[in-house]
């Protein structure tokens, strides 16, 4: 029995309690899913629940320091010789790399669009990887205090990685572009085919879906952002298609793709800030050809002081295929 | 019972449950993902045949709600699911407690499958469910851990004197 203000209550039954706090979880669920509103509680949360996340990553750390330490000198210094032998060839073709880019800026002017703007990018130290089993995510040491924003490209040395899906103070949450809720527009590098890549849980794989048996689209192609929707910038590996299978009782071909993108190495991760003109090439009127880059909306996410050209962001293209669950209501 | 006792059963069973909270973001190998166990139900089942009147149904909620907080997934979805696991748990605690060990295991496979069923299903309506079998695994390598486990919490409940 309770006393609540001089009444004598009973205290509600073991069913009642779990059909009260199921009512409440699905109200939670509804207005987590459908409307994101309830961002600014899971970020108080996650702050507040930090520490738990942060015991789970010190046997990693110390695993790594032990690793470090028991590697010694003699793997170091062949590490050393590799990366220094490495260097003169990348700056080889780093230096054919700007005359291309010089290059594309001119190709680019004759066509009436901006100049290529390199897209700004910030290193990010991977704090850990989410481990809830049908989840492929991970978690950044960096947040709304560095600029981020909801839906920003995370990319690694070698391809695009996923999106930023949930900003905070000082770390955020990335998922992967293998996470099931995810699709990305690519386009085949080959061709220009365009397509959509969606994650399918596992993984090594990501899934081209939407093509028809007639689309030009070979084992081994290279996929690469297409830039349309305007979450991510043009050009930027994504997957390569591994195996196609042509079912003739579907409509569509299935075609799975391996990811370019070191998805479960690496400590570190590059996030970007994609500039306006690394978009596709869309033919402008040509009174915009002098028009400097510099056209800033209103609601744009806060960037910090030392920003290289501010990137604008993207207008919304005529389609919007790639949407995560939760993320791009800012 | 003395005065502090209370607060100290309150410390040892938070603790036992911040403990199963680490261990379920604690990062492994990729391809070790599927087999880890369901620890947080399992020391939830553990304390709602225990100690009924102490854990229950809102305390599993609580826990849910931290473990959506730190997989980042939808809110209350893991919150749901382990209050459902706690429902069953304590509705059926007296018979529970008088099955012999291996029995128990079972059930505990029974309630962590129903817990991972529900976490489908809900990921399913959200449109956000890979095509995976993999939700049994954990279930079974749950159901293996149990008596283990179950030693483990009695030691602690008796040594610490928690009720």
């Amino acid at each position: 029995m309770l006393q609540v203000s001089g009444w004598q209550i009973r205290a509600p039954s073991n069913l009642t309690r779990f059909v009260l706090l199921a009512l409440l979880s699905v109200s939670l669920m509804l207005l987590d899913a459908r409307g994101h509103h309830l961002q600014s509680i899971r970020k108080g949360l996650t702050f507040l629940f930090r520490p738990i996340q942060e015991i789970a990553a010190i046997p990693v750390r110390v695993g790594g320091a032990v690793i470090d330490f028991v590697r010694g000198d003699a793997s170091l210094r062949a590490e050393a010789e590799r990366l220094r032998s490495e260097q003169p060839i990348l700056l080889a073709r780093l230096q054919k790399f700007e005359a291309i880019e010089a290059e594309n800026a001119h190709l680019r002017e004759l066509l009436g669009t901006s100049a290529l703007v390199a897209d700004r990018a910030v290193v990010a130290e991977l704090l850990e990887v989410a481990s809830e089993p049908y989840r492929h995510a991970i978690v950044i040491a960096k947040g709304a205090k560095d600029g981020l924003y909801l839906g920003q490209p995370v990319i690694d040395t070698y391809g695009i990685r996923g999106q930023v899906s949930e900003v905070g103070i000082l770390q955020s949450t990335a998922i992967l572009i293998t996470d099931p809720s995810h699709a990305i527009p690519v386009q085949v590098n080959r061709n220009g085919l365009r397509a959509i890549a969606f994650g399918t849980g596992s993984a090594d794989s990501v899934s081209i879906r939407y093509l028809t048996a007639s689309a030009d689209i070979k084992e081994g192609d290279l996929l690469v952002s297409s830039g349309i929707g305007g979450g991510f910038p043009f050009g930027y590996p994504v997957a390569k298609v591994r195996k196609i299978v042509i079912d003739p009782n579907e409509s569509f071909l299935d075609i799975s793709a391996t990811p370019v993108a070191r998805l479960s190495h690496n400590k570190e991760v590059l996030l970007i800030w994609p500039a306006k003109s690394s978009m596709p090439v869309d033919i402008k009127k040509p009174a915009d050809i002098k028009k400097p880059v510099e056209r800033k909306k209103p609601a744009e996410p806060k960037k910090p002081v030392e920003a290289s050209p501010p990137a604008e962001a993207p207008k919304p293209a005529v389609v919007e295929p790639a949407k995560p669950v939760e993320g791009e209501d800012q | 019972m003395k005065p502090g006792h209370n607060t100290r059963s309150r410390v040892i069973i938070a603790s036992s449950f911040l403990v199963a909270l680490v261990l379920s973001v604690l990062p492994w190998p990729a391809w070790t993902e599927q087999f880890r166990p369901d620890w947080v139900a399992l020391v939830l089942i553990y304390w709602c045949i225990a100690l009924p009147t102490r854990v229950g149904v809102g305390t599993a909620w609580s826990v849910g709600l931290i473990l959506d907080v730190l997989y980042g997934s939808m809110l209350g979805e893991n919150a749901l699911a382990k209050s459902l696991i706690a429902f069953l748990a304590v509705h059926f605690h007296l018979q529970l407690r008088m099955f012999p060990r291996w029995q128990q295991a079972v059930v505990v496979l029974l309630l962590v499958a129903a817990n991972n069923l529900l976490v489908l299903w809900i990921k399913n309506l959200a449109g956000q469910a890979p095509a995976t079998w993999g939700y049994l695994t954990p279930a079974i390598v749950s159901m293996l851990l149990w008596p283990w486990l179950f030693v483990i919490l009695r030691d602690v409940r008796r040594h610490g004197n928690v009720s």
